[in-house]
């Protein structure tokens, strides 16, 4: 193999394997040593930065970083990323002091964001301290979007939202709320410098099957939420059937048992294994009692004199082949299920009937816009899409993420300049050691286990809908779960011609990831190391030729700890312990046309 | 030393042994040696040894003397018998705790300084005795504990830290060996494992007094230039003469070996070293011809490395003395003494 080269952020950055899997590239191991320091604040802003709502993410986020977790691969469980993050938000003083703010003299700029949810947000809180007036359409009464229509109350408070948006509004956005906008090509007319689209996936997909539209007791499952949202609908039959087992599956069932609704089942058409909702939702469902059923099929509602009374389901049996793919399955009975009402919840769809064909923006054929992935950008000159509107459903984190490019393209094609010359991600490695055998950060390996997210009182938490369901880790807790993270921005850096092949790196490792040896190819070098290297995702970091032998040192990065013991016990300094900073690159980076710095507060 | 002890994670994909334990259950407490030391890397090679073997901790016996050396018995297979002697003294010791207890694996880890200067009185009873056990010189040159003066073993015109150069002839513990009639003689290097544990899995199943000298550089007195048992030092003229595979007696030998270049060598314990030799002339079964080898290449300031010497039809300390086969550790009273009357009779002969 090449030696690796270490030049190139990305592979440092990979190490990081939450930051990577993370759409908005946080910087998880900072932040989270901050909140074992205390300096709730401090971790807050840090979080701030990539991701914006802090408060809302660390309650609700699909939590990308989690299921990649260092950690999950030598152990069971993931370090409690997502919570750690509300930690954080809980704990922090007065930031208001620390946010960006709008300039007294704007550039005479105009932006118009349609939809107030998390994509136009995250647009308006990168321009808005640059000079540009933003005004931003929203069709509902409040802000949020999905994440206030959609996501129940007892999962994310509305004074959570509140805060956290306020914080964008605050920097001098015209919020035009009740605003629906039913023509792009009117607000064209309107001469902004750019448009930015973040209207998400309002459309519930729908099921089309017998009876469907013979009863008022069939809802969609986003509508409904967010007709319960904005306590349009107050209550709900004794038994409820919930089709679907995504997240806003999870989401319908919860919230009828907390409007009336004793009986709720989950109807799942495959089993357990294909079900789409994150694991812990599916926890959360369960333990509130809700009944999960697997391989029911809806066939027809079944309605006796002009009423709701069930629904029939086909049994199914599915074979899963050697590569888990399941096949269609075939129908071996049939059963009735009696319902008071039943709640779609099997996706959504985008919907923009309000986009003019002839405008210059090109449609697939799901209806989803043609947009650029890395500039945002669609087929009409300055008008830019993000979050679920721009690639269909995915989640918040994404939304950022799209805010975050979106933002940057638009400054740029403000300035008149191009918007696919980006700056690049930048990195700064710093050495942590600070004495013989001591580290700027907590090297040893704690083998606590994770730790368990306290819940109220399965009694309280039904008498109204808008009681939070998790409590939130106390600092204590939150201490101990630190001390889980394995701190992978802290590198493993080997420098090859300091290195005298004493082996000492390779005795003392605790997952035998070192090897000296020949170097080879790629898939020849996996098979000759001290342990197997099995996990492909991961790379193998491969020094240049080393003085003594000409052989070259392998580490697999996969089940590194960052013990630091290999940099400990070598006794020229050829292994160091350098914290890792990726200097990812926003619209207010891009304005002063100088690359990324480190964050005012220290990374460790 | 490090301020850590080593974390208790695993590789999910290590192998187990016959009994069932993984490599890191062969481990001690973490070493207090400097960063870099030769001797940690001997122990990772007794722990990968012991490990293949399939050694019960519980009998296992593992004997030292005084210097860096003899502290590494501490970081390795925490769960077996141990004892740290009094300087030069682990071959004596040993030969008691064998000669009560016959059926434990005995192995001596001391050093030049234990083994060729205070104690080499001891060593070469050790070795005219036949003891059975292994015996590792951890060999580095120098006294580092002392802060680095030359050892027995310096060579001439090695240079200390400060650079003065040795002129006193050194005593080569392989050399005195064969000399003496030891029946497993090896070296080999901290820095080469993939020699070295065979030469230690070898050595741990040879009935009788197996020596392993293994140059193992002091990295903070003796691996600077101008001193001739450094790292680069040893990697620049150290030579492989045999390699030596051991099979254990549940195992066929499986490997194809080209004709002439190897010899399998059944061992006592129904295994088998299958030992191939990188210099075709070479022949470890001879005293002479191993001794004349040994003196010629090293005049030539090549370091020989490798099983250099192996008799396998020897008697050790036990078949010699005409001992019973039960250790006597486990025999009852009335049959490790002869009684008052006997005792009696034989001290009439006497008078």
């Amino acid at each position: 193999m090449k030696p690796t080269d270490t030049s190139n952020p990305e592979y440092f950055h990979k190490v990081v394997d939450c930051q990577w899997g993370c759409p908005a590239h946080t910087d998880v191991p900072a932040y989270i040593r901050m909140i074992a320091q205390g300096r709730f604040s401090d971790a807050y802003m840090e979080n701030r930065g990539s991701n914006v709502f802090p408060g809302i993410l660390g309650r609700v986020c699909d939590r990308p970083c989690e299921p990649v977790c260092r950690r999950g691969r030598v152990e069971d469980s993931p370090v409690a990323i997502c919570r750690l993050k509300r930690v954080a938000a809980d704990h922090k003083d007065d930031i208001t002091e620390r946010l960006p703010k709008a300039p007294k003299i704007g550039n005479g700029k105009r932006i118009a964001l349609i939809g107030a949810g998390c994509a136009s947000l995250t647009v308006a809180n990168d321009l808005a301290p640059l000079g540009y007036q933003i005004t931003m359409f929203e069709a509902l009464p409040k802000t949020g979007g999905l994440m206030r229509t959609n996501i129940p109350q007892f999962r994310l408070p509305p004074k959570v939202l509140d805060e956290e948006i306020g914080y964008i509004l605050d920097m001098g956005v015209d919020l035009r709320l009740n605003h629906p906008i039913d023509s792009l090509k009117v607000l064209m007319d309107e001469k902004f410098d750019a448009i930015f689209v973040g209207t998400g996936a309002p459309h519930g997909k729908n099921l089309e099957i017998p009876g469907r539209y013979d009863s008022d007791r069939i809802h969609i499952g986003i509508a409904w939420l967010e007709s319960v949202a904005f306590e349009h609908i107050k209550s709900i039959g004794k038994r409820v059937l919930i089709i679907g087992v995504g997240n806003t599956a999870m989401d319908c069932c919860r919230t009828s048992l907390r409007i009336g609704a004793d009986n709720v089942k989950v109807m799942a058409r495959k089993p357990r294994k294909f079900f789409k909702a994150s694991s812990w939702e599916l926890e959360d469902a369960e333990e509130e009692n809700i009944e999960i059923l697997t391989n029911h099929s809806p066939k027809e509602f079944v309605i006796e004199d002009g009423k709701l009374v069930g629904m029939n389901f086909e049994l199914m049996e599915y074979n899963i082949d050697e590569n888990g793919r399941i096949d269609r399955g075939v129908v071996t009975s049939e059963k009735f299920i009696a319902c008071d009402d039943v709640v779609l919840a099997i996706g959504q769809d985008n919907a923009f009937p309000w986009i003019e064909r002839d405008i210059g923006i090109e449609f697939n054929e799901w209806d989803c816009p043609l947009v650029d992935e890395t500039t945002m950008m669609s087929g009409r000159a300055g008008v830019f899409f993000g979050g679920d509107s721009a690639f269909g459903p995915k989640n918040i984190i994404w939304a950022v993420e799209h805010g975050h490019q979106a933002a940057i393209s638009i400054d740029r094609y403000c300035k008149g300049e191009n918007i696919e010359d980006r700056l690049p991600v930048g990195l700064n490695l710093v050495s942590q050691k600070m004495g013989m055998h001591e580290w700027s950060f907590s090297n040893d390996y704690d083998t606590a286990p994770r730790r368990l997210m306290p819940h109220i009182d399965l009694k309280e938490r039904f008498k109204k809908l808008d009681i939070e369901v998790e409590l939130g880790f106390t600092a204590e807790q939150a201490v101990r779960e630190v001390e889980r993270c394995l701190n992978c921005d802290i590198q493993t850096v080997f420098t090859a011609n300091l290195c005298i092949e004493c082996d000492a790196c390779l005795d003392i490792c605790p997952v035998n990831c070192l090897t000296i040896t020949e170097n080879g190819a790629e898939e020849d070098l996996r098979t000759r190391l001290a342990a197997p290297a099995e996990n492909h995702e991961q790379a193998l970091y491969v020094s240049t030729g080393l003085p003594h032998t000409g052989r070259v040192m392998v580490k697999d990065e996969d089940l590194c700890v960052h013990c630091s013991l290999c940099a400990e016990r070598c006794p020229t300094g050829a292994w160091d312990m350098q914290k890792s900073t990726i200097l990812i690159p926003y619209a207010s980076d891009e304005a002063t046309d100088s690359p990324p710095q480190p964050a005012g507060v220290s990374g460790t | 030393m490090s301020y850590i002890a080593k974390p208790k994670v695993t590789h999910p994909g290590m192998p187990k042994n016959k009994l069932g334990l993984y490599a890191r259950d062969y481990e001690g407490t973490v070493s207090t040696l400097c960063a870099g030391c030769g001797h940690d890397s001997v122990t990772a090679a007794i722990i990968q040894a012991v490990f293949e073997l399939g050694v019960e901790p519980h009998m296992l016996a593992k004997m030292s003397g005084i210097g860096c050396s003899s502290k590494t018995p501490a970081y390795f297979v925490s769960q077996s018998h141990g004892f740290n002697s009094v300087h030069g003294r682990m071959p004596s010791v040993t030969t008691g705790a064998n000669a009560a207890n016959r059926e434990l694996m005995y192995i001596g880890v001391t050093g030049d300084g234990d083994s060729l200067s205070i104690g080499v009185g001891q060593f070469v009873h050790a070795i005219r005795r036949n003891v059975n056990m292994c015996y590792v010189i951890e060999n580095n040159g120098v006294y580092g504990l002392t802060k680095g003066q030359f050892s027995a073993s310096a060579d001439i015109g090695s240079k200390t830290k400060k650079g003065e150069a040795n002129n006193q002839e050194p005593i080569d513990p392989v050399s005195t060996a064969i000399s003496l009639g030891a029946t497993y003689i090896a070296r080999g290097f901290s820095g080469d494992k993939e020699q070295l544990v065979p030469l230690l899995k070898g050595a741990l199943t040879h009935r009788g007094f197996a020596l392993v000298d293994i140059i193992s550089p002091c990295v903070t007195f003796n691996d600077h230039e101008g001193s001739t048992k450094s790292y680069a030092h040893t990697r620049q003229f150290y030579h492989h003469v045999t390699d030596i595979d051991y099979i254990p007696p549940s195992e066929e030998i499986k490997t194809a070996y080209a004709e002439g270049e190897t010899m399998p060598i059944k061992m006592h314990d129904g295994g088998t070293i299958v030992l191939r030799k990188i210099d075709r002339n070479y022949d470890p079964t001879s005293r002479a011809a191993a001794f004349k080898y040994l003196r010629e290449r090293s005049n030539a300031g090549e370091i020989i490395t490798g099983l250099l010497y192996l008799d396998e039809s020897r008697s050790e300390m036990h078949e010699l003395m005409g001992n019973v086969d039960t250790p006597l550790s486990q025999l009852p009273l009335d049959g490790l003494h002869p009684g008052k009357e006997e005792l009696k009779n034989i001290q009439n002969r006497f008078r």
